[in-house]
């Protein structure tokens, strides 16, 4: 029994190790190249990344010109909260609106053709018209987050809405269900799994959005710091910005699988 | 005026031209009474299930006339509780929600039907399973809760489409004296499509054998077996001579 529990236990730590192995084999490389004298001026090392990453996150900020000792917490904090705001307001308009397209051939004949119209335009080609109308200001930020997650939200709630299983909507409609009822309590439901596929590629499309709309749509967080660090040289918090940004991206997905598995768990229990 | 009333019913499917056009039903007359336990018996494609889903108001005919208990059927409702053959149980619901659903959307008191639902799980043998998911039940499982569903609903038809098709033989087995238990005691009209002839001579009263392209009923064959009926009366001579004249009939 507790030979088991070894084995188990030997195994994830071995397939943890060999996970690892590549990316220490890239961050010791990097290391040594960056240690030559030509790269040591275009890329930091590894460690000078993490001795500004430090500053950044712990130092006290000082009155001299150095913007980057401690605030990375309040750069964070501006990113996320833009990125709260946006990705809710889509997936207040995305979930409602894509169940009533997979619902009704109407509601489909009436927004489809404005949905899928807008949807090839990149969220970058937005910047210049969300300025123009939002200005410098966290509105026009927030536009794009918006767009960003709108169009994964809609697009998987709508597919989720129309591969509900008919024997499900007979069953509902056999059983005395009025079509109302029917959307709420069957097809909202069926269509879950989709929906929280849509809010997790939505996720993921607002924190790039964030990224591009901060770099010259507003003035904090860490879009905006990304380009004013390579602006005055400083490289090294460049890169760790970016990697602060992945795990922004990575924490908030596995938020949602986190309320994904509370929710569905009809679905975690499907052995397949 | 017999409870479930259909003369002249006609389905037919447009095809891409006049020349594909499919009849899956062509000039069907039933006369099913009250109570009455009746098997469609036929091969794939003989339009068994089409004819129920007209009965249950899923589809709409060509023509004919189709009357339940002296009504038009124009949609579907309790009045015709249907067993899928997959159960089709809500599967985000657990099995007392799942019973009680009907009752609950048509806005009934819980005081109403509560007890019923009590008594139509302890029917069907799952009381102690009320709050599992239909995930961690077996096919049997989810088919005894299909049926105490549309118990509870207090349907007076029920409408079953091969029921038992997904089962394994030994649960079949077991399902079929089940259904018969709750037919003694509740005494519904029912309506069994199957294609498997010792099922349609065990469980029913009558079988309406049916033919394909197009969908016809082919002949009435009574099945005056006395009830109750246990397993073993489906290897009395009598039964076997009532299979061999359906045999014949289906294989003329």
């Amino acid at each position: 029994m507790a030979l088991n529990a070894f084995a188990a236990a030997g195994a994830r730590v071995s397939r943890l190790g060999i996970g690892l192995l590549i990316p220490l084999l890239a961050l010791v490389t990097w290391q040594v190249a960056g240690s030559a004298p030509e790269l040591s001026s275009i890329i930091p090392t590894p460690l000078a990344v993490l001795q500004g990453w430090d500053q950044w996150l712990f130092a006290k900020p000082g009155m001299g010109l150095n913007p980057y000792l401690g605030t990375w917490l309040s750069n964070v904090q501006y990113s996320a909260y833009r990125v709260l705001q946006g990705f809710t307001l889509a997936a207040l308009v995305g979930v409602p609106l894509g169940l009533l397209i997979g619902w009704s051939r109407l509601m489909a004949h009436l927004f489809d053709p404005l949905i899928q119209g807008l949807r090839p335009i990149p969220i970058t080609a937005w910047l210049p018209f969300s300025i123009a109308i939002f200005g410098i200001r966290d509105m026009g930020s927030i536009f794009l987050i918006f767009l960003g997650g709108f169009y994964a939200i809609v697009v998987n709630t709508t597919q989720g809405a129309r591969d509900v299983e008919r024997n499900l909507m007979r069953a509902a409609l056999m059983m005395g269900a009025t079509r109302a009822q029917l959307l709420r309590r069957v097809v909202l439901p069926a269509a879950m799994p989709s929906i929280f596929t849509g809010l997790r590629i939505g996720l993921g499309i607002a924190w790039t959005a964030v990224i591009v709309s901060e770099m010259v749509a507003v003035k904090s967080g860490l879009g905006y710091v990304l380009w004013d660090a390579y602006y005055v040289g400083r490289m090294d918090i460049v890169i760790a910005d970016m990697a602060s940004i992945g795990i922004m991206g990575y924490l908030s997905d596995r938020l949602i699988v986190f309320v994904e598995r509370r929710t569905l768990v009809w679905r975690q229990m499907q052995s397949h | 005026m017999s409870e479930i009333h259909i003369t002249g019913l006609d389905k037919a499917y447009p095809g891409k031209n006049p020349a594909q056009d499919v009849q899956a039903l062509q000039g069907i007359d039933l006369h099913i009474n009250t109570g009455e336990f009746v098997a469609l018996l036929g091969p794939s494609g003989c339009g068994k299930s089409t004819l129920l889903n007209l009965v249950a108001g899923f589809e709409q005919p060509s023509g004919g006339t189709l009357l339940v208990d002296g009504k038009a059927v124009t949609k579907p409702g309790p009045q015709c509780g249907v067993v899928f053959q997959e159960a089709a149980l809500l599967p985000w619901l657990d099995v007392w929600e799942n019973v009680v659903f009907g009752p609950k959307v048509q806005g009934l008191p819980a005081a109403e039907y509560e007890p019923r639902a009590e008594e139509m799980l302890r029917i069907v043998g799952l009381t102690d399973f009320k709050h599992h998911l239909p995930v961690q039940l077996s096919g049997g499982m989810r088919q005894r809760v299909g049926i105490a569903r549309v118990l509870t609903l207090g349907s007076r038809v029920l409408l079953m489409d091969e029921p038992f098709g997904a089962l394994d033989a030994q649960t079949r087995l077991t399902m079929q004296e089940l259904l018969l238990t709750v037919w003694q005691k509740l005494k519904p009209t029912i309506v069994f499509v199957t294609h498997d002839i010792d099922e349609a001579l065990f469980l029913s009263d009558k079988i309406y054998v049916m033919s394909a392209r197009p969908g016809r009923i082919q002949s009435e064959v009574a099945v005056p077996i006395p009830r109750p009926r246990a397993i073993e009366v489906t290897t009395s001579d009598s039964f076997n001579a009532m299979k061999r004249e359906i045999l014949r009939l289906i294989r003329h």
